[in-house]
């Protein structure tokens, strides 16, 4: 049996629990199950955000953190590919760097910081490069395997039709590495989002939600904390949602798949 | 062009390193082709047919003994050899019209010129509707036949196909066997095919080469010598080809109870007028 879903009921479907955890959320509250100090209470949480907003800068902290984010993440994506192109096509480069490479990538990312932080400082070029250091990881990784995967019987006809290198790498390569090459973009724009949360936690200075979330730990102000949370979430949510429009978009040519 | 055969294949042979062993692909063939002959390749698998035919093509230069073409030895691929392989094996993420424009890439001809001859060969495989498709929007015959016109595009003066035909159903297989025919009878380009259907062999080819295998030889060489359009079932067709399935089956173990055998020897009268023809 092949059932489609309309989007509508999807939509609905998707939604369900988000709510469901509103109300529990508020049931807690207000029946006195939590303590609000530890959970402040939805109207708080609005409150908090609606004085964040207007009062103090929470747009320019936005701004902040996604300006890091895609800066960050439009250098490790550029580089990355790049570099695993290379390593994907040079047999010389791939013996002198892959093994490098596979060990350097065991290491945790927030291993990096206090190195990142010693030679970049704490400022903006530090967080921007964590946070390209983290999208260029998955990017390298899954672009090489994609590369690597591009089918022999291709590669022959482009034989057979003369291709140079350039032709190779823009006819054959780069193409079918295509839906390798979005896995890997579609998780460096995660990653890079967890990494401007990360760099703001661990290099806080300068604005950003980061900064946001630790000054009201500071001050005890979970209502500041869960709207810092909040628009972290919806962040997230958004870039995942962005990379699934980019994928669909650059792999048109395939057969539809079932969801 | 020069005088003397369009393919020379001069005592080729062709090994093969398997398990630290040498497998002989192909011992010691020669084969002629003329310009603008049609010549097909049966055996049964394993003969060196396609090995042969990579050979020709230039996609494989490791072997003993000489191949030319036009009088220059072949030592890669060529853009005056087209290839047709058993799949189509277009590129899924480019749509027909630029799959069939990768034929062109690098034949030095203006946009415009390189446009007009990707609309024509889109027409003469009859997929003029089919331009802006995606290969996995077409059907398997569909696909075979823009692996055909990317062959054919650059105008190639030998077109050489490894059982283009092979994976398709009985009816889209005749009919792209009377298009692939058409094309030939139009352009003018010297073909080779091979394939593992006698009956194909028989109604396209001038000449059908019929290979043993183990290791891989010509064992003989047999004429058609049948004015075109051909006729399927016509009685002299069928006589070429029940001297091919003989000539085939002697290439193999024999195989008890095989149909087109029982065929063969139930026809001992028509050998000598084969025999004639050839």
């Amino acid at each position: 049996m092949v059932t489609t879903t309309s989007q509508a009921v999807r939509f609905r479907r998707g939604i369900t629990l988000p709510i469901l955890l509103l109300v529990v959320w508020e049931v807690s509250n207000r029946t006195g199950i939590v303590d609000p100090r530890f959970l402040p209470s939805l109207e708080e949480v609005v409150r908090a955000a609606k004085r964040e907003l207007i009062d103090n800068d929470l747009l320019g902290d936005l701004s902040f953190s996604l300006m890091r984010n895609i800066a960050g993440f439009l250098i490790g994506g550029v580089v990355g590919i790049g570099f695993a192109t290379v390593l994907a096509l040079s047999r010389i480069a791939d013996r002198l760097v892959m093994p490098t490479f596979n060990a350097l990538k065991q290491i945790s990312l927030l291993a990096w910081i206090p190195l990142i932080s010693v030679w970049f400082g704490f400022g903006e070029q530090a967080k921007i490069v964590f946070v390209a250091l983290a999208a260029f990881i998955p990017i390298v990784l899954n672009t090489y395997d994609g590369m690597r995967a591009a089918p022999d019987d291709l590669i022959e006809v482009g034989r057979a039709l003369k291709f140079n290198g350039r032709q190779r790498a823009l006819r054959i390569y780069l193409p079918s590495a295509m839906p390798s090459i979005a896995t890997g973009v579609h998780l460096g724009l995660i990653y890079s989002w967890l990494a401007t949360v990360g760099a703001e936690y661990f290099l806080a200075v300068g604005p950003g939600i980061g900064g946001l979330v630790i000054a009201g730990r500071e001050r005890f102000d979970m209502a500041m904390v869960m709207v810092g949370v909040i628009i972290l979430g919806l962040v997230g949510f958004t870039l995942n949602r962005l990379a699934y429009s980019l994928e669909s978009y650059l792999l048109r040519w395939r057969p539809k798949q079932n969801a | 062009m020069s005088k003397g055969p369009h393919i020379q294949i001069r005592n080729v042979t062709r090994q093969f390193q398997v398990n630290g062993g040498s497998l002989t692909a192909l011992d010691d063939v020669s084969l002629d082709v003329a310009e603008g002959e049609f010549v097909t390749i049966v055996g049964a698998s394993g003969c060196g047919k396609s090995t042969l035919l990579r050979l020709g093509a230039g996609l494989d230069t490791t072997y003993k003994g000489a191949i030319n073409h036009a009088g220059e030895p072949v030592d890669g691929p060529s853009l005056d050899r087209g290839m047709v392989f058993q799949e189509p094996r277009l590129f899924p993420w480019l749509t027909i019209e630029r799959n069939i424009a990768l034929g062109l890439e690098n034949s030095g001809l203006p946009k415009g010129e390189k446009k007009a001859l990707v609309e024509q060969h889109l027409e003469l495989v009859g997929l003029t509707g089919f331009a802006k498709a995606y290969p996995h929007q077409l059907s398997g015959g569909m696909a075979q036949r823009a692996g055909i016109a990317r062959g054919l595009v650059n105008r190639p003066n030998v077109l050489f196909l490894d059982e283009p035909f092979g994976a398709l159903d009985a009816i889209t297989k005749t009919r792209l066997q009377d298009e692939l025919q058409e094309i030939w009878a139009k352009e003018r380009i010297t073909m080779v095919l091979v394939t593992h259907d006698v009956d194909e062999a028989v109604y396209l080819g001038d000449r059908v080469v019929i290979m043993s295998p183990r290791p891989g030889r010509i064992r003989e060489i047999v004429p058609v010598g049948l004015p075109r359009p051909r006729v399927r079932t016509s009685a002299a067709l069928v006589q070429v080809r029940n001297r091919v399935l003989d000539s085939l089956n002697n290439t193999t173990q024999p195989v008890p109870q095989q149909a087109a055998r029982n065929i063969g020897e139930s026809s001992p009268a028509l050998r000598p007028v084969i025999a004639a023809v050839g």
